[in-house]
Parts: structure tokens; C-alpha cells; sequence
């Protein structure tokens, strides 16, 4: 569905764009101290492959797994996730 | 007494092992340094017993959520012998991370890895041994909730016990040393000990949450699954309430009553009405209370509940609060009490005293009670089924206001992390055990203040003695005359007001209270209602009954919960005010309309 290639990719974009059944690697994790530490200690962490599983409707929380575990991130959350690029 | 602190992640099972090594013995209790009641129990570990301690599932030792700062605090204040870590097996790339953040406290530690059979199935392979040298720690492969591998763990705890070093107090003055260099050993450890399927085939829980989590379905089937829920633990509990009642009656009148007799009509009346009906009270809810958490047990084991979230979170998120708390206040709608003790599962305490307070105003059955005869009995045929479906809209709209209001003083835009486990079924052994856990913790905490305020209602409503109960001249008549001003604007006349006396104990004996009020039958009341109430005074006294506090039992279990009497005050004194406004703007609105 969709190509590596595609321009869409070049540029890092956060967890929150990251198109259904796609994984990509995590390369920084933005927020305060708190919140950081919150989202490092669910498995969050800088180096790790992460997939969004599905999003719920009306703007609700995404599903996202990271190896075995699933988690539950709201949007505004997900924001703070920043992914490498995929080549 | 040696001493073992039991730590892990939440969802490893750590609570299942916990009850599979205590049993039912465990007991909740206080510890220095800690605000939060902490599950304990004393067990024979060869030849010494050995208290084991539940300290709350936490992710991070270093992190700041209220359950991390709480087992930091137990591990600083109390001296333990040993650190028990359950670890899943199946999410070890995350969760070694906790065990090596233990390991710098430079206690004893036993890693427990757990949910080994669910490893195993996800087709994950564990060098136990291999891991146990590189951490330089015991590691065995247990399965808490069937058993597996738990006689080996338990020889190991004994043997590990009978050598420890004497107890000590953790230190954490380098807590936050750097966690960055255990992320490189994490990775390093994983890579060289665990094994994971790159391709695993679709799991179950995929398929069934394609099904439950799916973008059109999902919602409709989530409002059924609580619907069935609901009409489950309710059309079993109430025969069971009946029962409870109907024995009660049976030992009032065959056992009590006789034993008394030719004592002073005042003693009698204390034991009786007071006393009696008092302990009633609190017996009444225990059958509930049993049932509702052994529907709790499958629904928060299941995984259920973070799938609740993922669904209600768009809206529930907006009132500062989370898909877990729309299934909690649901189930307040049977009953406030057990609804307002499930909100345990939030570890927020911001998230959970928000949800506590909305729970209230879900009209439990007891209070459907008392609007199923206003509406009969004031209302035209065609309009009570209207009347009463407005209460409930009343019921939501009081709930969503209050949270609306009150979300940033109590959640400032708490992030929802959640796992979402796969699902899982409890084993019955686990549902009896919460059941009962609850029920003894609710006698334990709660019996006493519900006791205590169905004695003092008794008092209001019979002294002076020697006059008829709840009339005029009686402490609650007096003090009805005095609140005239407050409840005279929004319609309700002096005998109502005692009737809300009464209602602050229990909704369910507002009808017979105004049975005695009134000096009539609770056959002939309709008539008399209809006779003294118009419409407008009938629904501004509903709206009222619906908004201000549900029960003394809602109270105490308010109390029990938050552990805070300034909270308890604010949760009974903010429906109180708000329940006036609104059934005098409603009653003034009606007047000034005309009607």
C-alpha cells in the first residue's frame, strides 16, 4: 500500500502519523522529565520498533505494539514519539 | 518475623501468585511511610513464617507515578530479607528492566518468570539458566494461575530466606543514577538469553479484538457486554437481597422482638429499629458486593476494561476521565457502593477521586425505587415511562457536569497509558477469592460508620421518646421546621424533608418512612401523595433524591475508598448543593411558567 520511497517518509514524523500495519524505529521521545519517564517505562524507548495495531474513532487513543506488548497512547502522547525515517 | 517484598510490573500475575502462596489469609493493612493499604499475609516457609507483602504493580522504580512512589517508600521505610519479582515471560525485552533496576538495592532478589505457558505458546524461548548467570540471580519459570513450576519457586524461597543476610531498609540515594547504561545491559540480556518468533501467527486476542475493538461494532457490543453484566449480578442479586431481608424479618420477629420484650419501649425501640435495622443495613449489601466482583474479577482479568477504554477514551477523555470510569459508573446504576469500590483499578488517584465523585449520581435501583411510585402515583399512565426515562438522562447530565467542572482540580491532563494484555480468563478459585476479599474489607471498613448513622437517624426521628416517631415534635420534625426556608423554594413540604432524613440512610426505606410519617399503609400512600403533591413538587422532590447523597453506605464506602474525610465532605456537600440548585430552578421555572 505503501512505498518506502515515498516522500512521505524522508522526513521523521512522530508516532501519531505512522500508517496502520507499518513499523518503524523510534528515535527520540519528547515531553517533560514525567512524562518521558512514563512513556520510556511502558516500553517507549529510543532504539525500539513500534506498529500501530488500529486507531479508535473520533479522535480516541491508538493501539500501538511494541515486540510483545500492546499499549494504549492518546493522541497528544503520541505526538511526542518521533520515528527514523523509513528507508 | 523474616519479610519479603513482592514486586513486578502490573498484568504479571503477580496477585494470582500472591493468592496461590497465601490463600486467603491475607490481610490489608498500614505500613510506615505509606498512605496506601498494602495486601500482606504470614506464611509457613519450612520451618519459620515469612511475611510476604503485595507492594502495587509498578513500571519504573525510578518513576513518579503515586504507585511507583509507594513501593519506593515501602522498600525505604521497611526492612525486607528478600525481593520477589514476577516478571512476564512473554514481554522480558521491558520487564528486565525492573529487575535490574531492583538489583542496584543490593537485596536479595528471587525472579520469578511467569505466564511461562503463555510463552511457550507464543512460541518464545528462554534460556532460564543462561539468564540466571548472566543476572546473577535465581530464575525460575512458573505458571501462578495453573500452578506450574510453583513447588520449585517455593523451595527456592525458603532455601534463598534461610541463608539472607538480616533484614535491611533499601537505600535509594543513587535511584536515579543513570538509566540509560541498564538500557544497553537490557538489550544485551535479551539478545542473549530470549528467543522470539519473528513471524508469530495471528493471535487470538488479534482476532477477537478485529471483532470487539472493531471501528463500527465495537461500541454497540461493549454497551451489550455491560448490559449483560448488569442484568447478570442484578437479577441474581436482588433474590439473594430478598433472601437477606427475608431473614433478617425471620430473626426480628422470631428471635429479637420475644428476647426483648419487657424491656423499656425506648431500649426496644433502640435495638429494634436502631441497632438492628442498622446491622440490616449493612448485611443487605453483601450479596451485591460478591457478586458484582466476581463479574469485576473477569472483566478487569479478561483485559476487558483497557478495550473499554480504547472505545469510550474520545468522549469519556473530554471530562477529564477514561473509558474505565463509564463502565464504573454504569455499574453504579445497580449499585453505587461496589461501583465506587472498583475504582481501585485506576491508579491515578486525580483519575479515581474524579470518577468517585461522579459515581453518586448513577440512580442505583434503590432510588428507581422511589421514582417507580412517584411516577405511578402522580403521573398519567402515558407520562411515567417519560418521566422516568428524563431521571435518567438527569443522572448522566449531573455526572458529566460535576466532571466537567471539577477535572482540572482533580486530573491535570493525565496521560492514558494503558496496556492492552491479551485476553484471559480468570480461574473460579480467583473470582471467589475477590469476592470474598471485598466483602470482609467492606464489614471491616465501612459497618461501623453505617451503623453509627443509622442510630443516629433513629435518634432524630424518636426523641423525644414516648411521642410518635418522625412527627412534628420529634428531633427530625424540629429540625425539617428549621430547614423550611431551605426546602420550602423548591416545593418540598416539612413531612418530605423528613422523609430525605430518612434517605440519607438508605432510599429504600424513604417509602416507608413516609408511611409512618403520613400514618397510613404503604398500600394507602399513593393516594395520599397524589392527594398532598402536585407534579411539580413530585419531580422537583425526585430530582432532588436522585442528586443528593445515595446512602450512608455510599458514604462510608466514599471514606473507605479515599481515605480523606476532607474528600468524603466534598463528595456528600457538592451533590447536596448542586441537587437544590437544580430542583429549584426547576421548581421556580415551573411556577414562574405557570404550571
Amino acid at each position: 500500500m505503501f512505498t518506502s520511497t515515498g516522500s512521505v517518509f524522508t522526513l521523521s514524523t512522530t508516532l501519531n502519523e505512522l500508517p496502520l500495519g507499518q513499523t518503524a524505529v523510534i528515535c527520540a521521545i519528547g515531553g517533560d522529565g514525567e512524562l518521558r519517564t512514563r512513556i520510556q517505562s511502558m516500553g517507549l524507548r529510543v532504539g525500539r520498533a513500534v506498529a500501530v495495531i488500529r486507531r479508535s474513532r473520533f479522535g480516541g487513543p491508538l493501539q500501538v505494539r511494541i515486540g510483545t506488548t500492546d499499549l494504549l497512547i492518546r493522541p497528544q502522547q503520541a505526538l511526542l514519539v518521533e520515528l527514523e525515517p523509513l528507508s | 518475623m523474616k519479610r519479603v517484598a513482592l514486586l513486578g510490573m502490573p498484568n504479571t500475575g503477580k496477585s494470582t501468585f500472591f493468592n496461590r502462596l497465601t490463600g486467603a489469609a491475607a490481610k490489608v493493612g498500614n505500613w510506615p511511610g505509606v498512605t496506601v493499604d498494602l495486601l500482606s499475609a504470614k506464611v509457613l516457609l519450612g520451618a519459620e513464617m515469612v511475611e510476604i507483602v503485595d507492594l502495587p504493580g509498578i513500571y519504573n522504580l525510578h518513576g513518579f507515578a503515586e504507585d511507583e512512589r509507594v513501593a519506593r517508600r515501602f522498600l525505604e521505610e521497611n526492612a525486607v530479607d528478600l525481593l520477589l519479582v514476577i516478571v512476564n515471560a512473554t514481554q522480558l525485552d521491558r520487564q528486565l528492566a525492573l529487575v535490574l533496576q531492583l538489583q542496584s538495592l543490593g537485596l536479595p532478589i528471587l525472579v520469578l518468570l511467569n505466564m511461562g505457558d503463555e510463552a511457550t505458546r507464543l512460541g518464545i524461548q528462554i534460556d532460564e539458566s543462561h539468564l540466571s548467570a548472566d543476572l546473577q540471580i535465581p530464575v525460575l519459570t512458573i505458571s501462578a494461575k495453573h500452578g506450574h513450576g510453583f513447588g520449585p519457586a517455593k523451595t527456592k524461597l525458603t532455601e534463598m530466606l534461610r541463608s539472607a543476610e538480616p533484614a535491611r531498609k533499601a537505600s535509594m540515594t543513587e535511584v536515579f543514577a543513570d538509566d540509560d547504561a541498564l538500557e544497553s545491559r537490557l538489550d544485551q540480556l535479551f539478545e542473549r538469553n530470549v528467543n522470539v518468533p519473528l513471524t508469530s501467527s495471528e493471535r487470538f486476542s488479534d482476532r477477537l479484538d478485529r471483532i470487539l475493538l472493531h471501528p463500527w461494532f465495537g461500541l454497540p457490543m461493549f454497551f451489550l457486554a455491560m448490559l449483560g453484566m448488569f442484568e447478570a449480578v442484578y437479577t441474581l442479586g436482588a433474590p439473594l437481597q430478598d433472601a437477606v431481608a427475608w431473614l433478617l424479618e425471620v430473626v426480628k420477629a422470631d428471635a429479637v422482638t420475644p428476647a426483648v420484650i419487657g424491656w423499656s419501649p425506648v431500649l426496644q425501640s433502640f435495638l429494634l429499629d436502631g441497632l438492628f435495622d442498622g446491622v440490616g443495613t449493612v448485611l443487605s449489601f453483601l450479596p451485591i458486593i460478591v457478586l458484582f466482583f466476581l463479574f469485576m474479577a473477569i472483566v478487569e482479568d479478561s483485559g476487558y476494561l483497557s478495550r473499554a477504554a480504547f472505545l469510550m477514551d474520545a468522549f469519556m477523555s473530554r471530562l477529564g476521565l477514561d473509558g474505565r470510569a463509564f463502565v464504573m459508573q454504569l455499574m453504579g446504576f445497580g449499585c453505587n457502593v461496589p461501583a465506587l469500590m472498583g475504582t481501585r483499578v485506576m491508579r491515578s488517584r486525580g483519575l479515581r477521586l474524579l470518577t468517585m465523585l461522579i459515581i453518586p449520581f448513577s440512580l442505583c435501583s434503590a432510588r428507581l425505587q422511589v421514582f417507580v411510585f412517584f411516577t405511578t402515583a402522580i403521573f398519567e399512565p402515558w407520562a411515567a415511562p417519560l418521566v422516568l426515562f428524563s431521571l435518567y438522562v438527569a443522572s448522566f447530565l449531573a455526572a458529566f457536569m460535576t466532571a466537567v467542572i471539577y477535572r482540572h482540580r482533580l486530573t491535570h491532563a493525565e496521560p492514558l497509558l494503558l496496556e492492552l494484555p491479551p485476553y484471559r480468563f480468570p480461574t473460579g478459585a480467583q473470582m471467589w477469592l475477590r469476592g470474598w476479599r471485598e466483602v470482609t474489607h467492606f464489614l471491616r471498613e465501612a459497618s461501623g460508620f453505617i451503623l453509627l448513622g443509622v442510630v443516629l437517624v433513629w435518634f432524630l426521628t424518636h426523641y423525644p421518646f414516648g411521642i410518635e416517631p418522625a412527627s412534628a415534635e420529634t428531633l427530625a420534625g424540629r429540625m425539617s421546621a428549621l430547614f423550611a426556608p431551605i426546602f420550602e423554594p423548591i416545593g418540598i413540604d416539612n413531612l418530605m424533608t423528613i422523609a430525605l432524613i430518612f434517605g440519607f440512610v438508605a432510599k429504600e426505606i424513604v417509602l416507608g418512612a413516609m408511611a409512618v410519617i403520613y400514618g397510613v399503609g404503604e398500600g394507602q400512600l399513593a393516594g395520599i401523595v397524589a392527594g398532598r403533591t402536585d407534579w411539580v413538587q413530585a419531580y422537583s422532590f425526585m430530582l432532588f433524591v436522585l442528586i443528593y447523597t445515595p446512602c450512608l453506605s455510599t458514604v462510608a464506602v466514599l471514606k473507605q475508598e479515599s481515605k480523606s474525610w476532607k474528600f468524603t465532605a466534598f463528595a456528600v456537600g457538592w451533590p447536596l448543593f448542586l441537587a437544590w440548585s437544580v430542583s429549584f430552578i426547576f421548581y421556580q421555572g415551573a411556577r414562574w411558567l405557570g404550571l
